[in-house]
């Protein structure tokens, strides 16, 4: 344990910053009033009394920086959780989005004002089209599943708009999805239809054509899979969808597998979303702020929710499609969020991009061989962006669970990765290295998880008690999920 | 993995156990071990009615959710109020304190067409 985790260990009786406020301390003066005094609002409208911990300017940075101390981010370490794509978020972009033209914007500024700001909208929109292969975009949504959201609500309008919506009520969505696609299809109020995958990892498609009638709105497919796999015969796909008159969704979470290799919309997707912070890295981890454009074929573009940019005569503006399904959050989206991937995507270009998908794809592949003899691998052959193991060897034959592989990994030093998804793999450990990973980590991470399969049969003890050597031991997860405690109370 | 021979099981790891023209439903040890610590369980309310093979609640553990399937329609006439604020009895107690619902049957001789501890037995993985 090095000097910085003592400190956080030291304080660990002292949680927040509650726990050490002091009456009377200050980190900075307030000024003095001068103004001319009024009276109070109706004394009713009023809280009898706000509790904000005291705490002195150098206390207050201590506190935080004992926090940030705790923490692991992608500027620790390899983070390899399946899925999510935390890749390395360059520091170009935080320069590029901190610039004060850019950051200091308004969002109620007249849109004269802020041309540069909109203009790199533009391009942006222009860019992810063009990656994409899709006609129309909207930058609002704020995350993943906001943009899914909006795609199944355009599709929902455009149902509704050629008379079918009251006839065509569900949405067929494969076992291996992530959980955003029936929330997502439930939400927006479509029942959903789950499609088993084949023993290949593609859904089964004789039970997707039998399903695959007028009682249909969309198919959602995640492309490629969340078993790191090609959907195969996406075109098909696409032919049937589009034969039966229901719309094909694609979910573009895995889209650092195919950068610049493949084309959403050259395979017949009809709406698709992105994940500006999982393969255009800004910044996630924590909650957000994130970015999930939607975007679609031409018949849907009149759906947009606002706003788009568009220029209509030399100057950028604000529009609302025309018959857009509204607004999916106040304002423009997360445009911080917007100006970091618009950085990333100038700063590589094509050629660029094509080699985030090619050394994404090297790197998990690189892990999975030389990790393939210690674990279980339910689907076999090579994959693209993502490895999923089952820890099912390791369950019967030691009594471990994959839940404590992953606590046991930060022992190790690494970041554990996704567990328990997808459903569809037993034990699942689910690991996305990314293209920033190095080959020494890459290498370090398999000599780890290959430690740790020797642990399992050696001394199982040690990772039932993992992780040992991190500021705080293993937490009581079910406790915690039983019995929630949600506010600080003194 | 104990299966107790005086009840009938379902291939989604629930069991039922008839008491004449009634029966009280919960899922099974294996079903329990697969899920890991449960956490809540959301159970239909009492007069409700469910269905053979359709979903009567959700069960949450810390690492997943699913759905309890009812191995026989009925109408519900107690659920075990218990497990709001102590669902772990499902993990200890599967086939006994921890007991989903009761029910009244629609038709007790479908009950037999359910599989029995053997059958059961011969449809979870090899070593459970």
């Amino acid at each position: 344990m090095n000097a910085a985790q003592q400190v956080g260990a030291e304080d660990f009786g002292a949680r927040l910053s509650f726990d050490r406020s002091e009456p009377g301390r200050r980190a900075v003066d307030v000024p003095r009033f001068t103004g001319r005094e009024t009276d109070l609002p109706d004394v009713r409208l009023l809280r009898d009394s706000l509790r904000l911990p005291e705490m002195s300017q150098p206390g207050l940075v201590r506190y935080y920086t004992a926090l940030s101390l705790r923490n692991y981010g992608i500027d620790s370490g390899t983070y390899p959780l399946g899925s999510c794509t935390m890749k390395y978020n360059p520091k170009v972009n935080e320069a590029i989005a901190s610039m004060p033209g850019l950051a200091e914007a308004h969002p109620l500024a007249p849109a004269e004002d802020v041309q540069g700001t909109l203009r790199t909208l533009f391009e942006l929109q222009a860019a992810l089209c063009a990656i994409t292969g899709m006609a129309g975009v909207s930058l609002a949504p704020a995350a993943g599943a906001h943009g899914e959201l909006a795609g199944i609500l355009m599709v929902k309008r455009a149902l509704d708009e050629r008379g079918d919506l009251a006839t065509r009520r569900r949405v067929l969505v494969p076992d291996s999805a992530h959980g955003t696609n029936p929330a997502t299809a439930a939400m927006a109020g479509f029942t959903v239809t789950q499609i088993p995958s084949a023993p290949d990892g593609s859904m089964d498609h004789e039970v997707l054509y039998r399903e695959l009638d007028e009682t249909v709105a969309a198919v959602m497919v995640t492309e490629p899979n969340t078993l790191g796999l090609w959907e195969r015969d996406i075109e098909q796909v696409a032919q049937h969808v589009h034969a039966a008159g229901a719309y094909l969704y694609g979910d573009g979470a895995n889209l650092n597998a195919v950068l610049g290799r493949v084309r959403f919309g050259d395979l017949g997707f009809d709406v698709i979303h992105l994940n500006l912070h999982k393969s255009f890295s800004t910044p996630h981890g924590g909650g957000g702020p994130g970015a999930g454009p939607v975007l679609c074929a031409p018949g849907l573009a009149p759906y947009l929710p606002a706003p788009v940019v568009e220029e209509p005569d030399g100057a950028f503006v604000l529009t609302r499609p025309d018959r857009s399904i509204g607004q999916m959050q106040q304002f423009h989206g997360n445009v911080g969020v917007l100006l970091r991937a618009y950085a990333y995507i100038r700063a590589l270009g094509l050629d660029g991009l094509r080699a985030v998908s090619e050394h994404a794809v090297l790197n998990a592949n690189y892990l999975r061989a030389l990790t393939r003899d210690h674990f279980d691998l339910p689907y076999g052959g090579p994959v693209l962006h993502e490895v999923v193991y089952s820890g099912i060897r390791q369950r019967r034959e030691h009594g471990i669970r994959t839940y404590d592989i992953a606590k046991r990994l930060i022992d190790y030093g690494f970041h554990p990765p996704t567990v328990y998804f997808p459903l569809i793999v037993e034990e699942a450990l689910m690991i996305e290295p990314t293209e920033t990973e190095s080959r020494e980590s890459i290498e370090a991470l398999a000599a780890a998880l290959v430690a740790i399969a020797g642990e399992a049969a050696s001394n199982p003890e040690a990772l039932h008690d993992a992780p040992v050597s991190s500021p705080i031991g293993r937490l009581d997860e079910t406790a915690a999920a039983r019995h929630p405690v949600l506010r600080w109370t003194p | 993995m104990e299966i107790p021979g005086d009840r009938r099981y379902t291939t989604e790891h629930e069991w039922l156990r008839a008491e004449g023209a009634e029966a009280v439903i919960g899922i099974t040890e294996y079903a329990q071990d697969e899920l890991g610590d449960v956490v809540f369980v959301q159970l239909p309310s009492i007069g409700s009615r469910v269905s053979a093979g359709a979903a009567f609640g959700e069960i949450e553990s810390v690492k997943t959710v699913s759905e309890l399937f009812a191995p026989a329609g009925g109408e519900v006439i107690a659920v075990n109020e218990v497990l709001t604020e102590h669902p772990e009895l499902v993990n200890d107690s599967p086939y006994d304190t921890g007991w989903m619902v009761r029910i009244r049957l629609d038709d007790p001789a479908a009950v037999n067409s359910l599989l029995d501890a053997g059958a059961y037995r011969t449809t979870l993985p090899p070593g459970s």
